[in-house]
């Protein structure tokens, strides 16, 4: 047990629990801007398959990982348009679309990715080691000796929070999550901003397929993302549609996933399965108290999540 | 003094409105399902062409993968059994707009009871006594875990889409923690599961086919919840309240019991398609013991139009794509994943298609009162 | 449809402006009609800048259309819109933003999570990509100093009271650059002070030269704020008169109309009947409405057997929550409701209703009956847990057929099958289906709220008929109506409620348009009776 506690041991896991948690990461961030934008998008996992496989697949042809990453945002934008054009335009319900499209995603990717399963990837992203950044001991080694996708984040997290809270477009975002109707008053056009949010949300889905498949486990599988877009799914309300808390989240994920694999030698007393129970358990209870609490203040999630927008008459 | 003349009454704003049309006749009812499945065979065609593949050829050997033998026949059936009681579940939900997509934890919350009383609380108990206590603990193990997102938005109001989904994978991961550790078959040969349960447990099969009794149950099933729903107050209640919320506060219902109550059975129905899966095809607890029923449940009950008869047409036709798809990996090497696929291109024409039936284009018509 | 009484009113022309160039919003001629209805029928008004311009009518009078076309919602139909003298032709609200009219609703366009600030940046064009809060907060600043609307930018919406968030609402018009200002029903959401404050904001801002509009039917708050007033019945002007040169009187009797004066000398009795015991006794009952202000305030009346009781007044003052409050569906605060002695007060709507209450609610299609269902499934809303419609557990369908054509036949409900769809049905046919299963079981009490709102002439007839038989009957009738017509024709006594206070009780032939039109607008029977006895 005492070998747990070392700090080569921790620094380890975290290092690692960053490469891990950045795909969940990029998932996340993209549901964050749909379900702000008041669409849930229940179709993140085939969204992230989608991207993976695309990733991938460009990656094949192309020898390129970059271009390959490019793959993957379009596939994952893609696929995401089909929610918007079903739940913006056809008003169709969101959960019944979402899942519609996971399972799409899912059977879609297995299918056309058959022949590309056990393939070495011509390029990945490898690790990308800072110099002088990198060196530092203990922190050093946890955020700068990472690939060039995790760095991305880094610029990402932080740009998409000012985005949302600092900038007039995040605040027409926010607003029409809140309150559809009154950002329509406002000139707002809610169908064309959903759109824009609901595909962007795909195409960070599919980057963080790309995460996977270029990054952190090269090549593909049929299922290679294990639930993953799941987990993103929960992160946003855990981390309640804030950019930081989700990351911090993703991060937190990432952390028990590395950690229970290095853990799995020793005898630790809680079973990794209940480990990984706890971001679902957490969700509920996160969503439990903001319900409870936005019943008044309405601080949480947004009003209008979930509901198509209709213009009444007034 | 003239204006603009206006010759008829101009719209609002946009000037086109979707309104709901009373109820989708009939015809429309079923017309689209089978539009959407037609439309959507034809998109898989096209896709399986760009991967270098011959559709009619595919679509032939999953047919007849799936339909074209006595045997393959019963076989789609026995696949047929717990998509249509999970279905069924998630229908009984959905019918009262209650967004239970956690069908899939409660169908394994439901095994998970079941495998409890065959293991160890009555582990020698004739099949007489067993399979009725398997049934009931199935029931109440779906039951509870449909149930407590059923409190939470019956009394709390909190939504039950995320917390039925979370609880799918607190549900999964219980039961793949028990699999892997205190139930651990010890002989296993790699496959986690438990060991095999006593042939007591076994459900009854039809002649030499593994059809089992779980065809049976679901078949009552849905003959009961027609009439539940059609011929009883509750399911009265749970009409009104599906429609209106407001007008069954005005009737003095009691929605919040309703929700719960709604949530008990499609749960509970859930949980009896994870024993009957146990008890009448699988034998044991195994971490792979459902390949998505549960999600795929809500196609079915889309696609049936929450109606029960419906359904059990439907789920029919999903396993034989699901049984066809396993039969091309067989005989043509292609990945069965071309069912899910199929699976998710009818739903999208289905839900582009409601939008036909449901609503109607219509000019915004001003003949709002003045007010 | 014109009166005129020259000793009393002025003219029914348009009052000259001082000058065309004072002129903000100038909408002559206008006509709109909706089908059949004719909401606004050549109305010509005028409102000047640097005045507050009241406009004044019952709900149905045509207040709301008007102000609509000026908003940019409808085109008319006929008519001319002229903005600062130039005539103009809006093809949408943004047109008519750009004209510089700003409209003030009782649902305020705001996010409750959002700062005040933010949610004047709301939308704003121009400017990249910051959105320059601090530059918004000083503004906002700056224009609370000049008109006196103390608001602080930093403030989250739903912290903010009720008469703080309106505030807002004007401040961001006038930010974004609104000239003519026009408040529909503005105090119908505020507390006596808040309301006293908006008025001073008002008039600060007439005095600055804006062009305030002020819909209102509160004469008292329109002799407090306007110069002028326009009053408008049945979809036309009235007359338009300064205020300095008419009194209350005067205005009510614009508002309520002369052709109301004959029927109620006529006197509506035509079937004499009995009255017996008190079936309904309401005591000291208070409430308060979905925005947490006094929707009754220690009402009291009595409702006896074979009696009809008709609540009159403009809606917003506490109807829809008395109904409310009866029924069972909004707990009352303070007093008792007694229903034949019992107390039903906070009771179950299923309980109140099985005591003998029947609830004919305001909007039936969202409250009362389900659309997409068939009659059937609508008629048996109250039965449907008792023999003969259900036996045990299970519902009889044959039984429930039988009784929903019964209905059908007793009430000539068209198409005559109990398999129709209910939205299928016209709203005359709707709201009779309704009716007859509320009185199925033979109420004591009927609480009817706008019955023959959205009905055509030949079924409001045969509502009325229905109300009129079940009074013979013995039952206690309720009657919550806007339309006076209607109540003088159907009430054996008429109670006007105003803001959550009933102003007086009076019996049709014992009382004419003006008491019951100053009633509605705020003044009290014993004040009325005073003032006229002096």
């Amino acid at each position: 047990m005492s070998d747990a506690l070392t700090i080569g041991f921790l620094t380890s896991v975290l290092a690692a629990a960053m490469m891990s948690g950045s795909a969940i990461l990029y998932a996340a961030l993209g549901e964050v801007l749909a379900e702000r934008a008041g669409v849930l998008n229940l179709g993140v996992e085939g969204m992230m398959l989608m991207g993976a496989l695309g990733g991938f697949a460009v990656c094949s042809w192309t020898g390129s990982a970059e271009l390959g990453v490019i793959g993957a945002v379009v596939v994952g934008g893609l696929m995401a348009a089909i929610h918007a054009v079903l739940t913006v335009s056809f008003q169709a319900n969101q959960v019944v679309t979402g899942l519609a499209l996971t399972i799409f995603g899912g059977g879609l990717s297995a299918y056309l990715g058959a022949s590309l399963v056990g393939d070495p990837a011509p390029d990945r992203f490898s690790r990308l080691d800072i110099h002088l950044l990198g060196d530092i001991p203990g922190i050093g080694n946890i955020l700068f000796n990472q690939n060039a996708l995790v760095y991305v984040a880094y610029i990402i997290v932080p740009s998409l929070w000012l985005f949302v809270y600092r900038t007039r477009p995040g605040l027409n975002l926010r607003a029409i999550g809140e309150n559809p109707a009154t950002a329509d008053a406002m000139g707002l056009n809610i169908a064309r901003q959903r759109y824009m949010y609901v595909i962007l949300g795909g195409g960070f889905a599919g980057l963080g397929g790309a995460v996977i498949s270029l990054a952190t486990n090269p090549g593909w599988a049929e299922n290679v993302t294990a639930g993953r877009g799941w987990i993103a799914v929960a992160l946003v309300i855990f981390g309640t549609w804030n950019p930081a808390r989700v990351a911090a989240g993703a991060f937190l994920f990432g952390a028990v996933e590395a950690g229970q694999f290095r853990l799995q030698g020793i005898n630790v007393p809680v079973s990794s399965f209940f480990l990984n129970m706890l971001p679902y358990v957490f969700t509920v209870l996160v969503l439990v108290f903001s319900t409870l609490r936005t019943r008044r203040l309405r601080i949480g999630q947004p009003a209008a999540l979930g509901m198509a927008y209709v213009r009444e008459e007034r | 003094m003239s204006a603009p003349a206006r010759t008829s009454p101009p719209p609002v704003a946009r000037g086109w409105k979707f309104e709901r049309v009373s109820n989708p006749s009939l015809a429309a009812q079923i017309l689209v399902p089978i539009a959407s499945i037609i439309a959507a065979l034809i998109v898989g065609s096209v896709i399986m062409l760009m991967a270098g593949e011959n559709p009619l050829g595919v679509y032939r050997e999953m047919f007849d993968g799936a339909f074209g033998s006595n045997y393959r026949r019963s076989e789609t059936v026995v696949k047929t059994i717990p998509l249509l009681l999970t279905g069924l579940g998630v229908a009984v939900a959905f019918r009262m707009r209650l967004w239970n997509i956690g069908a899939e934890g409660q169908f394994y919350f439901g095994a998970v009871f079941a495998t409890w009383v065959a293991l160890y609380g009555l582990p020698s108990s004739g099949a007489w006594v067993v399979i009725p206590a398997m049934m009931a603990a199935g029931l109440l193990g779906g039951a509870l875990w449909g149930g407590i997102p059923g409190v939470l938005r019956g009394y709390l109001g909190v939504n039950e889409t995320i917390t039925s989904l979370m609880l799918n994978y607190v549900a999964i991961l219980f039961a793949s923690w028990l699999v892997h550790g205190p139930w651990k078959n010890p002989v296993g040969f790699g496959f986690p599961g438990t060991v095999v349960f006593s042939p007591a447990t076994y459900l009854p099969t039809w002649g030499t086919t593994r059809v089992h009794l779980g065809l049976v149950f679901g078949l009552i099933a849905a003959v009961i919840l027609y009439f539940v729903l059609q011929r009883t107050r509750w399911g009265y209640e749970i009409s009104i309240a599906g429609h209106s919320e407001r007008v069954a506060r005005y009737a003095g219902m009691a929605t919040g019991r309703n929700m719960v109550i709604v949530m008990l059975v499609s749960g509970g129905l859930a949980g009896l398609a994870g024993m009957s899966e146990l008890a009448g095809n699988g034998h044991s607890l195994q971490r792979e013991l459902s390949p998505g029923y549960g999600y795929t449940a809500i196609i079915v009950a889309w696609l049936g139009r929450l109606n029960p008869f419906g359904i059990i047409v439907v789920s029919f036709l999903l396993a034989g794509l699901l049984v066809g798809g396993e039969q091309i990996q067989l005989s043509l090497g292609l990945p069965s994943a071309i069912a899910p696929m199929l699976q998710g291109i009818i739903l999208f024409f289905l839900l582009g298609g409601d939008l036909l039936t449901r609503y109607r284009i219509v000019r915004v018509s001003t003949t709002k009162a003045a007010s | 449809m014109q009166e005129t009484n020259p000793a009393t009113v002025r003219d029914h022309s348009i009052m000259p402006s001082a000058s065309p160039l004072d002129e903000a919003v100038a909408m002559l001629g206008i006509t709109k009609r909706f089908g059949p209805v004719v909401a606004n029928d050549n109305i010509s008004f005028v409102a000047n800048k640097g005045e507050v311009h009241a406009l004044v009518g019952e709900n149905g009078a045509g207040k709301s259309t008007l102000m609509s076309i000026l908003a940019g919602l409808y085109r008319p139909d006929a008519g001319e819109l002229r903005i600062g003298g130039m005539a103009v032709n809006f093809r949408s609200p943004g047109d008519a933003i750009d004209a510089g009219i700003g409209m003030v609703y009782q649902n305020f366009m705001l996010v409750d999570s959002f700062t005040v600030a933010e949610n004047v940046a709301l939308g704003l064009q121009g400017g990249g990509i910051a959105p320059r809060l601090a530059q918004i907060e000083t503004k906002l600043i700056d224009f609370s100093n000049r008109y006196g609307v103390g608001i602080d930018p930093q403030a989250t919406i739903w912290q903010l009271s009720v008469g703080e968030q309106q505030r807002v609402e004007i401040i961001r018009l006038l930010i974004r650059g609104a000239t003519t200002l026009v408040f529909d029903e503005p105090t119908a959401v505020l507390t006596p002070q808040e309301s006293t404050d908006l008025i001073q904001t008002l008039r600060a801002l007439a005095a600055e030269g804006f062009c305030v509009i002020f819909i209102s039917h509160k004469l008292g708050e329109v002799e407090a704020v306007a110069d002028r007033v326009t009053v408008l019945r049945h979809g036309a002007v009235v007359g338009t008169v300064n205020l300095a040169e008419t009194n209350r009187r005067e205005l009510a009797r614009m508002m309520v109309g002369r052709d109301l004066a004959g029927a109620l000398l006529e006197d509506a009795e035509v079937d004499p009947h009995e009255v017996g015991d008190v079936v309904l006794a309401v005591s000291e009952l208070s409430a308060t409405s979905d925005k947490r202000l006094p929707a009754l305030g220690e009402i009291s009346f009595e409702i006896r057997a074979g009696e009809t009781l008709g609540i009159a007044g403009v809606a917003g003052n506490g109807q829809r929550e008395l109904a409310e409050v009866i029924t069972g569906l909004r707990p009352a605060t303070g007093g008792s409701v007694l229903l034949g002695g019992r107390d039903i007060t906070n009771a179950h709507p299923r309980t109140i209703a099985r005591a003998g209450v029947a609830h004919v609610p305001e909007d039936r299609l969202r409250s009362g009956l389900v659309g997409p269902l068939d009659l059937a499934h609508n008629a048996i809303l109250r039965t449907y847990r008792r023999a003969p419609i259900a036996r045990g557990p299970m519902l009889a369908t044959s039984a429930i057929n039988r009784f929903t054509n019964r209905l059908i036949a007793d009430y000539e409900v068209n198409p005559a099958s109990h398999a129709a769809r209910l939205r299928d049905l016209s709203g005359g046919n709707q709201q009779k289906l309704l009716l007859a299963r509320e009185l199925a079981g033979e109420p004591a009490l009927i609480v009817a709220v706008h019955p023959t709102r959205g009905v055509d002439v030949g079924a409001s007839e045969a509502i009325h008929g229905v109300l009129r038989g079940q009074r013979a009957r013995g039952a206690a009738t309720l009657l919550i109506s806007e339309d006076l017509e209607e109540l003088v024709a159907l009430c054996d006594r008429i109670a006007v409620i105003y803001e959550s206070e009933l102003m007086g009780t009076v019996a049709p032939n014992e009382t004419d348009a003006e008491t019951l039109g100053l009633m509605m607008a705020g003044t009290r029977l014993d004040d009325i009776q005073l003032a006229a006895s002096a």
